[in-house]
């Protein structure tokens, strides 16, 4: 645990921070003012943990924009081309067309300057032996994990996509692996997905635009109620043992189906409850969750429609139903057993979702709900009572995102989150424990736009409040990021 | 030092670019739909720059790299129209182009864009060559309805097909490997394959009948494959198409089944089908 100092020594390095701060702002200003501006200037209107692909454009010889409204945030075009499985239609899809030395892989990474703060932090008291809360703040130079996007297609009509990908130390993981059979019998409507891969999300967590800890990640989609509240000397907050992010990407089966020109879109998954952990009898000692041999089950369906000149608005609606173990089977002297996770209980989420376009400005609305059975909403074994008045907890959840995309090379990026507890799990935790609001802002700008790469000039600030989620006082807890950097694949 | 060079550089060069793109006055007029070319504009440079160019000649930075090169806007010369050779195409054709895309080429459907933005990338498109001031589009090819599927028909359509010496081109099987088939070359004076027809059912302009009717009677202008409207009488013209619907064995169109159900046909396709594996490779006109 740290040890926060005397308030001048905060003070000191809150200078020092905002210094740095100001010091890094200017200098990749300077930079950008001074930047061989020749590729951008000569492009009179053209010219995260995401997926923009230059190799699908170099594939095809199509600048970033013409699938990317600004990358890595799909365009309706750029939607069709992976709905349909990597493929433009046009008989050249299949690698048999491409020159041989042509090679499916794009590299994405994110150096940055980043700073993240959080308001209640549990850390060492002065008197030995005690824990008090404290505001903590980081700031420095860094950069992402690395992806290897390897995607495209195989042959005609069969697709696939691998991404290992290293988070900052260097340490490898496989984020997506699947292949996909497209067209079958020569339908759109008949796609079938196997392996790890992302729900058929419409607001995309993987393309996302914004990159930042706070705002690099849908709330609304990772939310899971608060248990117990923190106290003064005693426990911490906590949360339900199991994970389902929707957000994450998920291993399963996936069925698929759009019409011809993609204006309707349905889907349906069956997913492993692992939350897209792989190897999951032998929980790789890293997620405390009890691995276990539950399903889950992930719907979709949206329908787009043109307003007069305004664009292509789209609205749709998704589901993510099913269990989650509470425990796990344990050895003679009560260790659990990884992958055997029991007491299967139920979950949902939903949501409506409206993606919204006037011209050049856009707005994403989402409404979303979900319900815990008491089990999982209590984080109570399903072989033990429960605590007394426990139930099922429920909220509800909105988001609002909008965006102005000025011209392919500029857009403008907002977006607000609050998360609200309808009935808490446990009947005497307050009606707000663990409410959440989100507010993201940034722009991302790109110099150039080419077939070849794509480079951005990313900026952004998050800042999230839960409240009663401080872990010892049970106050409310704010936490914020900065990031600028370049964000670049190739 | 060097920075401000090129800044004044890029200054220049948006000053010359300015100067230079083209003013987005043109109109198009497709069903209900107006076209206006300042809304195109920002279009086409989100869209199409990559392949078509800056300028709508088909020189974008991807152009060296395709196998069958980008329309050139500016000599305003079209392969898909449903006007006479040599003349402009209406906006509809171009409308249809963009929406269906060219087959066996880079240049994907646009479909998923709105009718709205189709009809505004068409307009923005006609800025860039002048002949869309100095010239009306062509009147559209009168075409015939098409007769009831006869067995004459087809004989008739094959006898043409060797009449006009499309085998020259396309081969005596349609396979596009015909004797004059290497030599061919476009306006570009790129190296251009006739269209196998064993390679599948869709042409680069279509798929149904109707378009193969228009192909062959407007021709593909930019490339060797003539307009035979001077030629051919009109009913001719579907007595053609029905013989080449055979041609396409990979495809199990009503022609192919009736032709297969004579004992002449039956052989002739037979052989077809034994003689060679469909390339799919020469599938460019």
């Amino acid at each position: 645990m740290n040890v926060v100092g005397p308030g001048s020594y905060r003070s000191v390095k809150n200078r020092i921070s905002s210094l740095a701060f100001s010091l890094v702002c200017a200098a990749l200003t300077l930079g950008f003012l001074l930047i061989d501006s020749r590729s951008a200037s000569a492009l009179p209107h053209a010219a995260g943990k995401i997926h923009p692909i230059p190799a699908f454009a170099r594939k095809y010889g199509m600048p970033c924009s013409s699938c990317h409204e600004a990358w890595p945030k799909l365009s309706p075009f750029g939607q069709a081309f992976k709905d349909n499985g990597y493929q433009l239609g046009n008989e050249r899809d299949a690698p048999i067309y491409q020159n041989p030395s042509y090679w499916p892989v794009t590299f994405r990474i994110t150096p940055e300057w980043h700073r993240e703060s959080s308001n209640r932090v549990a850390v060492d008291g002065v008197i030995p032996g005690s824990t008090i809360e404290a505001q903590i703040t980081t700031h420095g130079f860094d950069w992402s994990g690395l992806d290897f996007h390897t995607a495209g297609t195989l042959a005609k009509n069969i697709s696939f996509y691998v991404l290992p990908s290293a988070d900052s130390t260097g340490a490898f993981h496989f984020e997506s692996v699947w292949a996909r059979l497209d067209n079958l019998l020569g339908s759109s409507w008949l796609n079938l997905k196997f392996g790890k891969f992302e729900l058929d999300n419409l607001q995309s967590e993987k393309r996302t635009l914004t990159l930042s800890s706070v705002g690099g990640s849908y709330q609304n989609y990772h939310f899971q109620p608060l248990v117990t509240p923190g106290a003064a000397g005693n426990a911490r907050v906590s949360e339900n043992l199991y994970r389902n992010g929707i957000g994450d990407n998920q291993v399963g089966l996936e069925w698929m189906g759009h019409s011809k020109d993609d204006r309707t879109r349905v889907s349906a998954a069956l997913v492993s409850s692992n939350d897209g952990q792989p190897n999951f009898t032998a929980n790789n000692g890293a997620e405390p969750f009890p691995t276990g041999k539950s399903y889950n089950g992930f719907v979709s369906a949206s329908q787009a429609f043109e307003i007069g000149s305004l664009g292509l608005q789209r609205v749709g609606a998704f589901s993510y139903i099913g269990q989650a173990p509470t425990y796990f089977q344990v050895t003679s002297g009560g260790t659990g057993i990884a992958g055997t996770g029991i007491g299967n209980k139920g979950f949902y989420r939903a949501g409506l979702i409206g993606m919204w376009y006037v011209k050049k400005f856009d707005v994403t609305t989402m409404f979303f709900h979900g319900w815990d059975n008491a089990f999982l909403g209590s984080n109570t074994p399903a072989n033990v009572p429960l605590p007394a008045g426990a139930r099922a907890a429920t909220w509800n959840g909105g988001l609002i995102e909008p965006h102005y995309t000025f011209s392919p090379r500029l857009i403008l990026i907002s977006r607000y989150e609050p998360i609200r507890m309808s009935r808490q799990a446990i009947a005497t935790n307050a009606a707000s424990f663990g409410n959440i609001d989100a507010v993201t802002v940034g722009y991302r700008f790109y110099p150039f736009i080419s077939s070849r790469a794509g480079f951005a000039f990313h900026n952004e600030y998050a800042i999230l409040r839960q409240r009663g989620a401080a872990p010892i006082t049970g106050r409310d807890l704010t936490t914020s990021s900065f990031l600028i950097g370049f964000d670049f694949a190739y | 030092m060097r920075a401000r060079k090129t800044n004044s550089m890029g200054l220049v060069l948006i000053t010359i670019l300015a100067g230079t793109s083209p003013i987005a006055a043109q109109e198009s007029h497709v069903g209900h739909w107006t076209g206006h070319g300042d809304a195109g504009k920002s279009l086409y440079y989100r869209y199409c720059w990559g392949c078509h160019g800056f300028r709508g000649d088909g020189n974008g930075e991807n152009a060296p790299y395709l196998s069958v090169l980008p329309r050139n806007f500016v000599t305003a010369a079209f392969k898909c129209r449903s006007t006479p050779t040599g003349t402009l195409p209406t906006d509809e054709d171009i409308f249809i182009s963009i929406t269906r895309g060219l087959n066996s080429t880079n240049m994907p459907s646009w479909i998923t864009l709105t009718g709205q933005q189709r009809a505004d990338l068409v307009a923005f498109i006609k800025n860039f060559s002048p002949r869309w001031k100095n010239e009306k589009s062509g009147e559209p090819i009168q075409i015939p309805a098409e007769p009831a599927l006869r067995l004459e028909s087809i004989r008739h359509g094959k006898e043409l097909f060797t009449k006009l010496e499309c085998w020259k081109c396309h081969g005596p099987e349609g396979r596009g490997d015909g004797p004059a088939a290497p030599s061919l070359t476009d306006s570009n004076n790129q190296p251009i394959h006739p269209y196998d027809f064993q390679s599948g059912s869709r042409f680069k302009c279509g798929s149904t009948n109707v378009d193969l009717y228009k192909i062959f009677m407007t021709g593909l202008d930019g490339t060797p494959m003539p307009s035979f409207a001077d030629v051919i009488k009109p009913d001719d013209g579907w007595d053609l198409v029905h013989y080449l619907r055979t041609l396409q064995i990979t495809h199990r169109s009503p022609e192919l089944r009736l032709w297969e159900s004579t004992p002449d046909g039956a052989e002739i396709v037979k052989a077809a089908k034994t003689s060679g594996t469909p390339t799919g490779s020469g599938n460019y006109e």
